[in-house]
């Protein structure tokens, strides 16, 4: 696989999907989805079929699976970007910080409180080596 | 001639621009960040600049991953307001300088930078919250916007060294118009925050600090921090600062601060703001 490890340093941090080139591709017909979002009509029309709506996309069955299910991460690491992803949290009356809490598993609330009390420090979250992961 | 007078950083969550549109711009969570821009605000009425360079990054509203431009200048009469999923922000219609901005991206692209042209663009929160909190609420904006997007949403962002070359051709291309204007700055997005996956919610105020202290005291090391340190320790889209290069260059050598302010959070957002007066 072309892409030195030098260019992809940043797959290192932890907790994280950077937007590459890669990951670009893959995610094309998802990213386009999240954009019809950007129509009142097309809100309405998607809310009102989803399964049948996402069909006009060409997207993969698990990104349509992904969608359905509102998994965040999972739509992150399958191509998503995470301000179309917001437009899809917005379709849902909900807000981004509402999708941002649902990507790290804590209740809104409890988000809402780490970021009052100054949000979530670097240290330990720098990379996937330190904290074991692969 | 026209001159670039001055420089402004500042961040530009959305929820910035839902509060002031909402009216909760008074409630405990908001009133101090509000507070922090209210000398901005005076310092932007007394300014009073004829046209405002706002560098910012579109966040998947007019750029739909058809077109990827790193640099697009906006040189249409206007720049209507997107719907970004929850219907366009109600703030006025942006007016831009198609005269002025079209003589840049020729200087520009003579200077060696690439740009893309964009005569017809719509513009989201990462242009609007900046003028709102600068300007408030008026029924028209009393400037006209170049707006200046930088893709940082598909990685790889240009370099900081990449935008900060860029803002000094842009400071030339401004100094060869020959009309007395008034030329500020934006470097809008930033700073340290994550809004994405397991990690989201990351915010490193040291590193925040850093950045605002050396804009005026050492901008070499600035624009040699590549884009994995930006996303490693202050956030994937902390990267969003290297838009804050173009506007220091473009204020020339020498830059002093003459107003700051920092706060965490706004949303998931370590909002900085900064005034930089060129001298």
């Amino acid at each position: 696989m072309a892409g030195t490890k030098k260019e992809k340093a940043y797959e290192d941090i932890p907790g994280t999907w950077v937007f590459d080139a890669q990951r670009a591709r893959k995610g094309y017909p998802l990213n386009k989805f999240f954009m019809s979002l950007m129509s009142a009509d097309n809100r309405k029309a998607f809310l009102a079929d989803e399964a049948g709506y996402l069909k006009k996309f060409n997207m993969s069955d698990e990104q349509a699976e992904a969608v359905m299910k509102r998994d965040w991460n999972r739509m992150l690491e399958l191509g998503g970007v995470v301000y179309c992803l917001a437009k899809l949290s917005f379709t849902d009356q909900h807000s981004y910080q509402h999708m941002a809490s649902e990507m790290t598993g804590m209740s809104e609330q409890e988000y809402v409180n780490m970021m009052l009390a100054g949000g979530r420090s670097p240290d330990g979250w720098r990379s996937k080596a330190e904290r074991g992961e692969k | 001639m026209a001159r670039i007078i001055a420089g402004i950083g500042t961040s530009h969550t959305p929820a910035i621009g839902a509060a002031v549109d909402n009216g909760k711009t008074e409630t405990d969570y908001w009133k101090p960040l509000f507070k922090g821009y209210e000398w901005s605000k005076k310092w932007m009425e007394e300014t009073a600049p004829d046209v405002a360079i706002l560098v910012y990054n579109d966040h998947a509203n007019a750029f739909d991953f058809s077109i990827i431009p790193t640099f697009g200048v906006g040189c249409a009469d206007e720049f209507p307001i997107a719907d970004e999923g929850w219907g366009p922000r109600p703030v006025p219609v942006v007016k831009g300088y198609p005269e002025l901005a079209s003589h840049i991206v020729q200087s520009v692209i003579l200077d060696e930078f690439d740009l893309t042209i964009c005569n017809e663009m719509q513009v989201d929160h990462g242009l609007t919250v900046p003028m709102t909190l600068l300007w408030g609420q008026p029924k028209a904006w009393p400037v006209r916007v170049i707006p200046l997007a930088v893709n940082v949403v598909q990685y790889p962002p240009p370099t900081g060294h990449r935008c900060y070359e860029l803002g000094k051709a842009i400071r030339r291309a401004v100094e060869s118009w020959d009309e007395d204007l008034k030329v500020v700055v934006f470097g809008t997005g930033g700073m340290s925050h994550q809004i994405q996956g397991p990690r989201a919610g990351l915010i490193n105020s040291e590193f925040d600090k850093a950045f605002l202290d050396d804009l005026t005291r050492d901008p070499q090391r600035l624009l040699k921090i590549p884009h994995v340190e930006y996303m490693r320790d202050a956030g994937a889209e902390a990267v969003e600062l290297v838009m804050w290069l173009v506007m220091r260059a473009a204020l020339g050598d020498k830059a002093e601060e003459v107003y700051r302010f920092y706060h965490v959070p706004a949303s998931s957002t370590g909002v900085g703001h900064i005034i930089l007066e060129s001298r």
